[in-house]
């Protein structure tokens, strides 16, 4: 009984693999034999990021806590999740909380804001993660010294994504948070109203730095968070921050093969 | 009995007590490292969850531990817990195999296997378990959506998102343009010079605590205590006006704490020579200071040459201080710039027990021109 649904499946699904379709797609056999677990790899851009055979102890999940990889996969979640925000979200201060709110209320079953919001919290706890597994494992010494310094910048790259999309809603949340972060940049020495010695940066009689040209007018676009910052945080955050990381992440993973792929004792 | 306990939880979540607490007892895990095993781990979330799951009956503990946002610092909880006990647990199995006659774990499987299935299909679980655990978190929590902003409005307490609250906890110890400016800039270029620094080749690519104490202890004191638990300190125990607020306790706007900080100028001419602050001009601030800039000046620039010298040079007592060995090891470049982004973050703690000993506010203060240390 069981044979008489299941034999014509597979004669369906032979017929399939062996279609041009899927052979011009898929150019080697199914990856059961040596030859073609080494072809899956190599043909395949994106496994392709991988090599062919690695350390054992290297990819046990006791020892990459297979965070690097999950913060990856949250970038992508973000990415899809955040393109499919951006059909409904205008970045003004007239619309942008009426459009959230419109994503709450009029979407059946509508969860992208929470994918993206939970998604992106956990993003910042998983790059933490990845940095202490790397960290109690050594594996920053030499020769990785470079790659865990663009990790580094990867992180606060985390974090400025995180903080940028924090003002997006136009909330009370959202714009006392960012208020209370950038009122920081006031004080950047030389650069910032209140930093130290920026007082000293004068010609004449005139104060070269005011609240209307310091570290936070740049940062904010205004003197207070407003429509310039709404729209300078929306900018940085769907296209310019991520556009960065995505280059940066070419490098990163770039460099851990080039480095020699996962770390393991010499 | 549990209003008891509760007022022992509040005592016990103070600035004071819980840093104090944190930090003697990472020290302590560092000492007798048999606490990283197994069955104490299995103790220790069991009581944390007992005691967070039990805590949600307090209606001023769920009120702040269930708004939406702060769900990610439960996760930094547990989560930073967990996988520092994994890391040590694992380094320290490793220490007891190359003590005795074996090899560390990755050592002994270092045979290359095929990437497709062994790796592939790990990735392929994690992406299906964490898009599981990330659509549930979704259907079940919706993401917060306060009232419309409002610049006429700002709400008590104004906070920074939750990652940035340790920064914002530097705050009460510090003037914004370290706290919020030098520090974080510090910490990146500090995590960034990490590699150039440590020379120690040992613990390249497996897990050990025995090759690598220092700087496993240095790490993890400054990722643990001065970022995690500030972190978490500053998003459920600080409240309206930055107050600190016990877990069981009542988020009041009206709580009025005495702020009697006093700068080392105070102490030095007013409590000391009993005499009124130098005022006018330049110099008279320099001389006001003086007592500052010398102690900041020592401590940033001549307590790391001190630190080179050999043991012997020490009295007794000091000899703990001698750092010679590690100079001689890294060389004049990399012993400078490492010690000097140690101090700088060892500034941190200092200047909290500063605070709490003696109510100092500023050891160098030159309000005039905002440079306040």
């Amino acid at each position: 009984m069981l044979n008489r649904i299941l034999a014509p499946l597979s004669a369906a699904w032979k017929e399939a693999t062996d279609s041009q379709v899927w052979t011009s797609i898929f150019r080697h056999g199914k990856p059961v034999s040596n030859r073609n677990r080494a072809l899956v790899m190599m043909s395949n851009v994106f496994l392709h990021l991988h090599p062919v055979k690695s350390r054992k102890a290297g990819i046990k999940l006791r020892y990459t806590w297979c965070m690097g990889g999950i913060t990856f996969f949250l970038f992508l979640v973000l990415t899809f999740t955040g393109l499919l925000l951006m059909f409904y979200y205008r970045p003004t201060v007239e619309y942008a909380y009426a459009d959230i709110v419109d994503l709450q209320e009029h979407v059946p079953l509508g969860i992208m804001r929470e994918l993206h919001r939970w998604g992106a919290h956990a993003m910042v706890i998983t790059v933490w993660l990845h940095m202490l597994r790397v960290f109690m494992t050594g594996s920053y010494k030499p020769p990785r010294e470079f790659n865990w310094g663009i990790g580094v910048v990867l992180l606060v790259l985390t974090l400025l994504l995180s903080f940028t999309g924090y003002l997006l809603p136009w909330d009370q949340l959202a714009i006392w948070a960012i208020a209370v972060g950038s009122n920081m940049a006031r004080a950047t020495p030389l650069l910032g109203t209140e930093g130290p010695l920026s007082a000293s940066l004068t010609l004449g009689d005139i104060s070269l730095i005011n609240a209307g040209n310091d570290a936070r007018f740049a940062l904010l676009g205004a003197r207070s968070v407003g429509q310039p910052t709404l729209l300078r945080f929306y900018v940085l955050h769907c296209v310019g921050l991520p556009l960065v990381a995505a280059f940066l992440m070419a490098v990163h993973f770039w460099r851990v093969r080039k480095d020699g792929g996962i770390s393991g004792p010499m | 009995m549990i209003d008891l306990f509760k007022d022992l939880v509040n005592w016990a979540s103070g600035p004071t007590v819980l840093f104090t607490i944190a930090t003697l007892g990472l020290l302590a895990a560092f000492r007798f490292t048999q606490v990283w095993s197994k069955t104490s781990a299995k103790v220790f979330f069991a009581v944390l969850a007992v005691f967070y799951t039990a805590s949600m009956w307090d209606p001023d503990f769920f009120l702040i531990v269930a708004k939406p946002d702060n769900i990610p610092i439960t996760g930094v909880i547990f989560l930073v817990f967990f996988f520092t006990w994994f890391a040590m647990h694992q380094g320290i199995q490793n220490d007891r195999r190359s003590a005795g006659e074996g090899e560390v774990l990755e050592k002994q499987e270092s045979e290359k296997v095929w990437v497709w299935p062994d790796l592939v299909y790990t990735e392929m679980l994690a992406m299906v378990i964490l898009s599981i655990v990330l659509l549930v978190w979704s259907i079940l929590l919706a993401a917060p959506l306060e009232q419309p902003a409002n610049p006429a409005d700002s709400p008590n307490p104004s906070k920074a998102p939750w990652y940035f609250l340790g920064l914002q906890e530097m705050l009460v110890y510090f003037d914004p343009w370290l706290a919020g400016v030098v520090f974080p800039t510090l910490i990146i270029v500090g995590l960034m010079a990490i590699p150039y620094i440590d020379t120690n080749p040992k613990g390249n690519g497996y897990f050990t605590f025995k090759e690598r104490k220092a700087e496993i202890v240095i790490f993890l004191f400054g990722f643990l205590i001065l970022w995690c638990l500030l972190v978490v300190s500053g998003t459920f125990l600080r409240g309206p006006n930055w107050n600190f607020f016990g877990p069981y306790e009542y988020w009041d706007v009206h709580r009025v704490e005495p702020l009697l900080n006093v700068n080392v100028s105070d102490f030095f001419w007013v409590k000391l020579l009993g005499r009124p602050l130098p005022t006018g001009g330049f110099f008279a601030a320099l001389m006001r200071e003086w007592l500052g800039i010398l102690m900041v000046g020592a401590y940033l620039f001549v307590l790391p040459v001190v630190m080179s010298w050999p043991r012997d040079k020490f009295p007794t007592g000091f000899k703990w201080l001698s750092c010679h060995h590690y100079f001689e090891k890294m060389g004049a470049t990399r012993y400078y710039l490492g010690v000097s982004l140690f101090l700088m973050m060892m500034s941190l703690p200092i200047k909290m027990y500063l605070r709490w000993a003696f109510n100092l506010k500023y050891i160098v203060a030159f309000p005039e021109i905002f440079f306040n240390i």
